[in-house]
């Protein structure tokens, strides 16, 4: 296990953050956050042809570039840091993972190679309207028909599900229930009898769609029946990217309540002079330091394909929602009346600490699941 | 010469132990031998016992050591606090007369820093060394002192001069602990252990060769022995085992433990026992209760991402990184740790939370943790201290208006104590 990034990493991050600084300012985010597409075409554009952001985590073989879980955090961290508005999470994360463990070696070559390179957007839908995170919330059952199957039922909470371009759903056999009988699907985003529906969203930096299927076409993607595995193995993947994007942000925020703690005076004095505040600070710190510690670690099992993943992954997903939501907090009280004050930037990182505290599952739910896979 | 490497570490101490490990010599004769070779301290200076070698490749040698069974230098307590700042700032004299018998643990140290009057704040110290004739007199007292009642040497800080201000006033001492002036008295703790001490100093003579580094330097070397302190506070989770194996180095190694270590049984429960909680909600059903599973969950959650941090902050260092106030960080840690694990203690134990000893939980070892844990964010420096420290010297926070560093430290007002 390594504990340190590496020169070349640490150069990739410096990198990344320059140009982030520069294409997803606060200004850039409060305008694309007012949009329903919720990214900038162009920026996404530089981010796929340029950086080749997307192919990071993608292996050669398939168009990508063929770094690991690591890479991916740190291009993760730099975007929860920046706030970056695109629908990156959602294509080269959750879809391409989901293909990647699920996906026939024939249809991983057909469908990575564009995800890789930007050129189509992709999502995964797999939570419903019941709001649950585990393969027993599904319920959306897909039926054979002819060469195909069609799919009938609702997702919801499906990122960036209003505007991608090719759908991966996970849908189960009627009768089956728990982890049997579930398959992975691909589905084109102009299919027939589907209706997707943007919602109203607390964090408005992250979009989230509904989709109704009503006899909607559907390809298999994988083996029939087969997909338990490879889904709690994406949604592991998520978690630990998640704790990655989380933890950027939790440090954005440190780093901006201490800057305004410097300069704001009261009582004569800075405010970063009196006890109660420093003291807030340092907690702080060594939270967010901590909940890095385990993103990083988690990374760098998922890198490996580390046999304890399903434990280290959501006590890192847990660990950064709770850093995140508390340094979200603080951050709004340090700033006082200027915190809770729509044109100042806090409450932007503050509503993406609560939705990606609850994305993926709960804190209560992740610390569930980390004791399931403790070791005996 | 030839270029080091782990491999090149790991062969060569790998092949001097299986040649000079014997477990039949007297603990003392063996380390003596392995002193002797710079592999019992190899992060040490070439002239002084070690290889000068980075940490990472001192712990190649650790794993040798270990894999062969063979017992190294003694490590334990305020000695190896001791040993650093006589390698910063002692004389060779002093390196020469202490450093070898720290090693071998036939010294044992204590470290005479806080008084009655003065904790936190350490450069508030009254008790005074008055030079008469040609030896510095001592007279005060300190309290909490670990290990001092059977120490034989203990760092001393000490005021030197009264009318300047309370920092530049104190001078550091090495004070032989076995002489009349010194009275030591075990000072009962709320877990009833007595691993500190009161110690009384009436007229104490000191040699004037003990003064370490300058005269009004001792703040400066003072924080040299702190920096050590912050930075081990996370293996003080750890503690010496004692093997039962029946050869001479063995029996003498684990009669050190027993006898020397007696007061000291409680320095695992300090940490909380992270290491039993599973195991015990397990016994007791706990396991099974999604409440309980919820706050066991965030206790290893915590416990996990200290850990790692820890090495995060290691690996830092081995990379030529910044050694600093991150030790402050890691004693916060630790503390945060502690203190959670005694509240799943106390839920998992339940009604048995009240009982200790034989009729306590796990027969009072989780008793003896709820009673321990309270030190953990009281020596080596208080959390709100630590959290001082990480706002002023990592944070660069501002330092609070001070009106006792100015003016002569006669003036300053202070605790008056007996
Ligand atoms: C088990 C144990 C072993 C010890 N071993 C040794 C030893 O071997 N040698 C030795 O010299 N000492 C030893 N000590 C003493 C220890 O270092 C002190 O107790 C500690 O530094 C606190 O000092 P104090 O007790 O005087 O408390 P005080 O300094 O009086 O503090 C009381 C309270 O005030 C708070 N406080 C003080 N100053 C500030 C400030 N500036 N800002 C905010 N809050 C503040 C503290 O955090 C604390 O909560 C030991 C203590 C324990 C518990």
């Amino acid at each position: 296990m390594q504990f340190t990034f590496t020169e070349e990493q640490e150069e990739f991050r410096r990198y990344l953050r320059r140009f982030l600084d520069d294409k997803s300012t606060p200004a850039d985010v409060r305008r694309l956050m007012a949009t329903d597409d919720g990214y900038d075409r162009d920026v996404w554009r530089q981010l796929c042809n340029d950086l080749g952001l997307p192919a990071v985590g993608i292996p050669e073989t398939y168009g990508g570039q063929g770094f690991g879980f690591v890479e991916l955090g740190i291009v993760l961290e730099e975007m929860g840091r920046a706030l970056l508005c695109a629908p990156f999470f959602a294509s080269a994360v959750l879809a391409a993972n989901a293909i990647l463990n699920a996906g026939s070696e024939e249809q991983k070559r057909e469908l990575l190679p564009e995800i890789a390179s930007g050129e189509t957007i992709a999502t995964l839908a797999f939570a419903e309207d019941n709001g649950r995170w585990d393969s027993g919330g599904i319920e959306m059952t897909a039926t054979k028909s002819g060469d195909g199957y069609v799919l009938d039922g609702a997702k919801s909470f499906v990122l960036d599900g209003h505007i991608a371009g090719l759908i991966v759903v996970v849908a189960r056999k009627a009768g089956t229930s728990g982890d049997t009988g579930l398959s992975f699907f691909t589905v084109a985003a102009d299919a027939s009898g589907l209706d997707k529906r943007l919602l109203k969203t607390v964090d408005e930096t992250r979009k989230v769609a509904r989709l109704q299927f009503s006899s909607v076409p559907a390809t298999l993607l994988g083996t029939d029946g087969e997909g338990a595995a490879p889904l709690s193995r994406t949604l592991d993947q998520a978690a630990v990217c998640l704790a990655s994007e989380m933890v950027g942000g939790a440090e954005q925020l440190r780093e901006s309540a201490l800057e305004y703690a410097h300069m704001r005076m009261q009582f004569g004095r800075s405010i970063a002079s009196f006890q109660a505040i420093k003291h807030k600070s340092a907690e702080m710190l060594l939270e967010v330091e901590l909940a890095k510690s385990a993103a990083y670690y988690a990374a760098q099992a998922a890198a490996d394909g580390a046999n304890d993943l399903p434990m280290v992954a959501p006590l890192a997903k847990a660990c950064a929602a709770d850093a995140y939501m508390q340094a979200a907090v603080q951050t709004v009280q340090i700033h006082g009346g200027v915190g809770f004050t729509w044109d100042n930037d806090t409450h932007l990182w503050f509503k993406r600490a609560k939705s990606s505290e609850v994305f993926l599952g709960t804190p209560a739910y992740h610390r569930e699941r980390l004791m399931q896979h403790w070791p005996a | 010469m030839s270029e080091v490497t782990e491999d090149s570490i790991r062969q060569e101490s790998r092949a001097w132990l299986e040649a000079n490990w014997d477990p039949n010599l007297s603990l003392v004769e063996w380390r003596n031998r392995l002193i002797d070779s710079g592999w019992g301290v190899p992060t040490w200076p070439v002239d002084w016992y070690g290889k000068a070698l980075s940490d990472p490749l001192g712990r190649v040698v650790a794993v040798e050591l270990e894999r062969i069974g063979a017992v190294g230098v003694a490590k334990t307590g305020i000695r190896s606090l001791a040993a650093a700042t006589i390698l910063v700032h002692g004389t060779d004299m002093h390196k020469e007369k202490f450093l070898r018998r720290i090693l071998t643990g036939e010294d044992t140290w204590c470290q005479l820093f806080s008084e009655p009057g003065c904790g936190s704040d350490l450069a508030g110290a009254t008790t005074r060394a008055d030079f008469k004739g040609n030896k510095w007199i001592i007279n005060g007292q300190k309290v909490w002192t670990t290990s001092a009642h059977h120490a034989q040497y203990g760092l001393l800080l000490a005021r030197t001069d009264w009318d300047v201000p309370k920092h530049q006033g104190l001078s550091f001492f090495i004070i032989d602990i076995e002489q009349p002036g010194v009275e030591v008295q075990p000072l009962r703790q709320m877990n009833s252990h007595a691993s500190f001490n009161q110690v009384f100093l009436t007229d104490a003579e000191i040699a004037p060769e003990y003064l370490l580094n300058e005269l009004g330097n001792g703040w400066a070397v003072a924080t040299t022995t702190l920096m050590h302190e912050r930075r081990g506070a996370d293996s003080l989770r750890r503690y010496a085992q004692a093997s039962d194996r029946p050869e001479r180095v063995y029996v003498e190694e684990a009669a050190e433990i027993g006898v020397q270590l007696e007061p000291y049984k409680w320095y695992p429960q300090r940490g909380g026992r992270v290491d039993l909680v599973v195991e015990r909600a397990k016994a007791t059903g706990a396991f099974d209760d999604p409440a309980m599973r919820q706050e066991i969950a965030k206790l290893l959650t915590l416990s996990k991402a200290a850990e790692w941090t820890d090495r995060r902050a290691r690996a830092l260092q081995d990379k030529g990184g910044p050694q600093g106030p991150e030790g402050s960080l890691g004693k916060l840690a630790a503390s945060n740790v502690a203190r959670m694990a005694a509240q799943v203690h106390t839920a998992i134990a339940g009604s048995d939370a009240m009982l200790t000893g034989e009729d306590g939980a796990l027969d009072g070892v989780i008793a003896e943790v709820l009673v321990s844990v309270p030190a953990i964010s009281i020596a080596g420096g208080t959390d709100e201290i630590q959290k001082n420290i990480i706002s002023e010297r990592v944070l660069k926070m501002p330092k609070e208006a001070r009106t006792d560093t100015k003016g002569p430290f006669r003036d300053v007002p202070r605790n008056t104590v007996g």
